[in-house]
């Protein structure tokens, strides 16, 4: 018997729900795991704007979902994570890693129906009001991964962004994208919402400006850019259309801390209705 | 002229007067070939329109523009800012140049001729003294004759298209009669374009084929002819009212039937895909497809138009794009 021929992987973008090619039709190569490399797709800004329409289109119905089918969905790519913990570790992220990851995103997942309360309330007011106000995603929010720990880094991103209703664009580490990629596939069997999160793996130079520079979108993240002058180059452009954005961290920063709640009210605006009390 | 242009063209305005005659034209002329024609319009569609040619091509796109609102829960209020919309599409930049015109139903033309040419008796339009000069007026199309299904008797389809005229409107866009030329009743649907032409006066016939109900290619031909022999100022593809709405095969058919019918008669038509064109990157195909179908004489707002509503704000974004260089947010602009 003839000795099996492996099935060879390509590393593509995740963008709508889709795994699509570069629009550029450009790759480039990384490591994966040991001893061997992958092709990964190199993306444009061309894709970068795809991605922004995608995540626009899939906003209004990923917030207007119950918090709790939010939570659900969040905690089954949970499911879908611990699943393909054997993948990931083939990858060369440590076991121990894939853990964290699986569980910062059932933490996460768990919040969806509880930072209303926290974050929301009544408010005492001087009238015959009742005043509330609930906390409301602020849209779409572009996100830079950093580069390690690459799978809790990305999860511990993604997830503080998605529960409460945002839809993100992430641009992977240009250096590890290949748990990006695969945290694609596991989101994609996960039932969340097309468009919800979209992944761009490529340099970030090429990416992250015209994500930074895009008036459709509502956030920037710079959690992953190590360079300073990019990343105030990044908030100048992000000025432009008064985008919330979220500071670089630094290098040391301890990921496997617990987050605290931060990172999700972060990228939340508050709805605040006054409603007359009857007699 | 030569001899047998000139006799052509004297035969194809006797073909009105006999139902035969017109059927044995209209059947006579050559069948479309349909894997032919959706394969040509895809391969055009594949052109990439970059940089200089982008940016000439996304302001005449603007200029050619029918910004159109045709709903029954349209307003005096939205119409007005729809035609102010039509004058300025971009506010903040003075460069932008107006649309073609803005296609309304009878009812609401004179809210628009408000906007568009000032109150009555009033000296120009609200915006002229800010609009790039030499630019021309945005022109008031109306829809008439039952619009959109068409399914009324003939002397109220002339009034509708009378009161439109009266109103104000310089474009009438006038739909054919599907029932009857699905029945193969040519003569019927002639006499009707005749009719509404001359009831239409001074001003600009465009005729509706809604070729989403036409079924087929031939049919899409045999209709441009008809309405054209009728005296059709521009052939218009669709109401936007059937899901089947412009599509680059069926502009293509009727583009050729255009180039084609002024090589008969000398007489220009003008074309105008509406429905379903929504983006910037649908809009440059059409322009390219005009272009390698009947040449640059039809590359101008007098000869080519899009019916669209949202089409104008892509645009917008798109021209703010690349003058700016970020992309730009549907939250910048207004909404129709």
């Amino acid at each position: 018997m003839s000795e099996r021929v492996a099935v060879r992987k390509t590393y593509k973008l995740y963008i709508g729900g889709k795994f699509p090619r570069s629009e550029s039709g450009r790759s480039y190569l990384v490591q994966s795991g040991e001893n061997s490399t992958a092709n990964v797709a190199l993306a444009s800004r061309k894709d970068a704007r795809d991605a922004v329409v995608a995540a626009r289109a899939a906003g209004s119905g990923w917030a207007g979902a119950t918090a709790y089918n939010r939570g659900q969905i969040l905690y089954r790519a949970a499911e879908m994570l611990e699943g393909r913990r054997e993948q990931f570790v083939a990858l060369g992220i440590p076991g121990d890693e894939v853990d964290a990851a699986t569980d910062r995103w059932v933490w996460y997942a768990g919040w969806s129906d509880k930072l209303p309360q926290v974050r929301g309330g009544v408010n005492p007011v001087a009238g015959p009001y009742l005043n509330l106000s609930t906390p409301e995603p602020t849209g779409v929010v572009a996100v830079v991964a950093p580069a390690a720990p690459a799978l809790l880094g990305l999860v511990s991103v993604i997830a503080p962004a998605i529960v409460s209703g945002n839809t993100v664009v992430v641009a992977a580490s240009p250096t590890d994208p290949l748990a990006a990629v695969t945290l694609a596939e596991v989101l994609a069997t996960a039932d969340l919402p097309a468009g919800v999160v979209n992944i761009l793996t490529g340099r970030l130079q090429e990416t992250v400006p015209s994500l930074a520079g895009h008036r459709d979108v509502n956030a920037l993240d710079l959690t992953g850019v190590a360079d300073a002058e990019l990343a105030t180059s990044l908030e100048v452009k992000a000025a432009e259309n008064l985008k919330r954005v979220l500071r670089p961290v630094p290098a040391n920063h301890d990921w496997y801390a617990d987050p605290g709640l931060a990172r999700m009210t972060a990228l939340l605006e508050t709805k605040t209705v006054w409603h007359p009390k009857g007699g | 002229m030569t001899a047998t242009a000139m006799s052509a063209r004297s035969d194809l305005t006797e073909l009105g007067r006999s139902e035969t005659a017109l059927r044995a034209f209209l059947h006579g002329l050559p069948g479309v070939d349909q894997v032919g024609a959706e394969q040509r319009a895809a391969q055009l569609g594949t052109r990439s329109i970059k940089a200089t040619a982008k940016a000439w091509a996304i302001d005449l796109a603007i200029r050619m523009v029918d910004l159109t609102t045709l709903e029954g829960a349209d307003t005096p209020g939205k119409v007005r800012a729809l035609a102010a919309k039509a004058l300025r599409p971009d506010p903040a930049d003075p460069s932008c140049p107006h649309v073609g015109a803005v296609c309304v139903y009878p009812s609401m033309v004179p809210y628009v001729a408000e906007v568009l040419r000032g109150p009555a008796g009033g000296a120009g339009p609200a915006g002229a003294a800010a609009a790039p000069a030499g630019a021309g007026v945005v022109h008031l199309a109306s829809v008439a004759t039952a619009f959109p299904s068409g399914q009324a008797p003939l002397e109220v389809k002339l009034a509708d298209t009378r009161a439109a005229v009266a109103a104000g409107a310089d474009e009438i866009d006038m739909v054919i009669n599907r029932s009857a030329f699905l029945t193969g009743q040519y003569q019927e649907v002639y006499d009707e374009i005749v009719a509404v032409r001359e009831a239409s006066g001074p001003a600009h016939l465009k005729v509706i084929l809604e070729t989403g109900e036409l079924s087929t290619y031939d049919n899409v031909r045999r209709a441009s002819w008809l309405a054209m022999l009728a005296g059709a100022d521009f052939i218009k593809t669709s109401t936007g009212k059937v899901p089947a709405a412009a599509t680059p095969p069926v502009t293509l058919v009727m583009l050729e039937a255009v180039r084609d019918f002024r090589a008969a008669t000398g007489r220009q038509v003008g074309v105008k895909p509406a429905g379903g064109i929504k983006t910037t990157k649908d809009a440059i195909r059409y322009l390219v497809l005009v272009n390698e179908t009947v040449g640059a004489d039809w590359l101008d707002p007098d000869w080519f138009r899009f019916g669209a509503s949202s089409l104008l704000n892509d645009l917008l974004m798109q021209r703010t794009k690349l003058t700016t260089g970020d992309y730009a947010g549907p939250d910048h602009f207004t909404r129709d």
